[in-house]
């Protein structure tokens, strides 16, 4: 009881923190639930009638799904990409002990501190040079780029902590060294690529900036593009954006609920080693 | 070893057998080490190289000129868009705009989340489903959410307000007036990250070991003596990172912004990537523009260069000794 006393204040605390963060998500679930009449009567409240029109609209919609596969193919090429080549180099850096290695990695480590932002508009004027404007790859390419600073650092520290001993024992067997990469290193490296490939994934998934330059085509837009257009063209029926909007959350948050374990670490990896 | 069937299982224990070979092996390794190594980087080289470096070099060069996008750049102007820049009030803006959400971040958001994060980290019922649910946000994309908040804070229909008036309060402004758009795009920052910082507060806070805490209660220490004198010194890594992340972010916030407000109203809200994204994409002046991202790209340098050297060295004063060493 007394425990009970002590911790209350932390529990309302927590609680509205909760409610603050459900709110918004409830607003959008139950908002796709009506019309937009009784959505502007009764914002919060549960929907009377409930109008199912709003979401099979957008689920049996040729567009949200087209959205959908763009958004997840531009995802999967962008991950396999970045954790390739990075995986790659990470083994380079972490395994051979070369001229320049220091000065080149240094400049990896740099290109973490750009912002994307910093570089869109160039990247622009690249894209439009080698006729990438309208194309996924003009999406794929410098994001897999600019994922490469993280992922290389990420895997460079799995793979130094190997053991020697592995390598040699490969090399005994008569491994080459791209044997010893493909053959025992990825394979030990699994969890780490998990990691990195989740990210990966992640990033590439909420991608705004990058698609809103260089797609023009509807046929191509990525999820996040299209809700936003979605909203300029449906403007006054906001129980139609709502559904959208909630719709297009869930495969992120299935992702979320399947990987967490992988993003969480991955995220405070860097952060809390210190 | 009982699985090591085929031409990898040589009778290694035959007394010439493996030792020449092995240092044959490394030799020759040794000998090839530079070119093979600098096959496995040359890919990824090659594409940070052409889509990050060269960016930032193309910015630095166009900036220099009056340019409309068309045709190669000609007109050459030096350093006129810099001073046009930091005489324009649009963007003196920018930085004051991202100034004001850096302070808040560092002032209300992360003392939040670490407030949170060190409630979370006690035995507390449903501690697991919460840290699910603070960190959804961040799992979502800025547009989306985006969108998602410009209809619950749109002034007349909103959610927002349509709770405030059935509270018998008045109904606020929110991203409508240029006095409470900043405020009003803090909260939704706040919203979607919160739940990240806190994130990395808990799993710093799972680093240290329970012992502390219990010695130094033990000793007579309060719970705010505790956090002050223990937790929060040894949080000191994590705390300095999730500053470091909150800020540089802060600095290249675009899609919430541009969903959310568009800059406005009258550029009150506008940060440095709007600004870039307007001028270049919208207004074609690519010379201006591009002034604007390499005066970004100095302020993310700086600061990060900053930041590493004197705030981070602490930190990496470990890393470093092992990032020293040959392997």
């Amino acid at each position: 009881m007394i425990a009970r006393l002590r911790t209350f204040p932390i529990h309302a605390i927590i609680w509205v923190a909760a409610v603050f963060i459900v709110v918004p998500f409830l607003y959008g679930l139950l908002g796709g639930f009506k019309t937009s009449d009784q959505l502007s009567g009764n914002p919060l409240g549960l929907p009377s009638p409930w109008v199912t029109g709003n979401y099979t609209d957008v689920i049996l919609s040729g567009t949200f799904w087209r959205q959908f596969l763009n958004s997840l193919f531009v995802a999967v090429v962008t991950t396999v990409l970045v954790v390739g080549l990075s995986a790659m180099a990470a083994f380079a850096f972490a395994r051979f002990a070369f001229r320049g290695r220091e000065f080149l990695f240094t400049l990896f480590a740099i290109g973490l501190m750009f912002p994307f932002a910093v570089a869109i508009l160039p990247l622009f004027v690249l894209l439009r040079t080698f006729g990438l404007l309208d194309n996924p790859l003009g999406v794929i390419l410098p994001q897999a780029a600019f994922g490469l600073p993280l992922t290389v650092i990420i895997l460079r520290t799995f793979f130094r902590s190997i053991p020697r001993e592995v390598e040699e024992a490969a090399i005994i067997d008569g491994c080459t060294p791209f044997g010893f990469f493909w053959r025992v290193l990825l394979p030990i490296a699994r969890p780490a690529l998990a990691t990195v490939s989740v990210l990966a994934i992640v990033a590439s998934w909420n991608n705004f900036f990058l698609p809103l330059v260089v797609l023009n085509d509807p046929n191509l837009w990525t999820l996040p593009l299209g809700v936003q257009q979605f909203q300029g063209e449906y403007m006054a029926d906001t129980a139609r954006i709502l559904a959208y909007v909630i719709v297009s959350m869930v495969p992120a948050l299935a992702f979320y609920a399947v990987a967490e374990r992988q993003l969480i670490s991955g995220l405070t990896a860097g952060a809390t080693k210190g | 070893m009982k699985t090591m069937t085929g031409p990898d299982a040589r009778p290694a224990l035959s007394p010439e057998g493996p030792a020449p070979a092995r240092r044959r092996g490394r030799g020759s390794r040794r000998g090839r080490g530079w070119v093979t190594a600098i096959l496995f980087v040359l890919p990824a080289l090659v594409l940070f190289a052409l889509l990050v470096l060269a960016p930032i070099l193309v910015a630095g060069y166009t900036s220099l000129y009056k340019w409309n996008g068309i045709g190669p750049p000609s007109n050459f102007v030096g350093l006129d868009n810099f001073t046009r820049l930091f005489a324009s009030d649009i963007f003196v803006g920018d930085l004051r705009n991202g100034g004001i959400l850096i302070v808040l971040g560092l002032l209300v958001q992360l003392p939040l989340s670490l407030g949170l994060a060190v409630m979370l980290n006690q035995r507390i019922r449903g501690r697991a489903f919460y840290r699910l649910l603070f960190f959804a946000p961040y799992m979502l994309s800025e547009a989306i959410i985006g969108v998602l908040f410009s209809l619950i804070l749109s002034p007349e229909a909103g959610l927002a307000n349509r709770m405030l008036v059935s509270w018998g309060l008045e109904p606020w402004t929110w991203l409508s007036e240029p006095d409470t758009v900043m405020f009003s795009l803090f909260l939704v920052i706040t919203w979607k990250y919160f739940g990240f910082h806190m994130i990395l507060y808990l799993a710093g806070l799972q680093g240290i070991p329970r012992e502390l805490s219990e010695a130094a209660r033990i000793d007579g220490a309060g719970s705010w003596n505790v956090f002050r004198h223990v937790t929060l010194p040894l949080l000191g890594p994590t705390i300095r990172v999730s500053v470091f992340l909150s800020i540089i972010g802060t600095i290249q916030l675009f899609d919430l912004v541009w969903i959310l407000t568009g800059g406005g109203p009258s550029h009150a809200s506008e940060t440095m990537a709007v600004s870039m994204f307007e001028y270049g994409f919208k207004r074609s002046q690519i010379g201006y523009s591009s002034a604007i991202s390499v005066v970004m790209f100095l302020i993310s340098l700086v600061f990060a260069l900053g930041y590493q050297r004197f705030v981070l060295r602490r930190d990496l004063e470990g890393a470093s000794t092992t990032m020293g060493d040959r392997r």
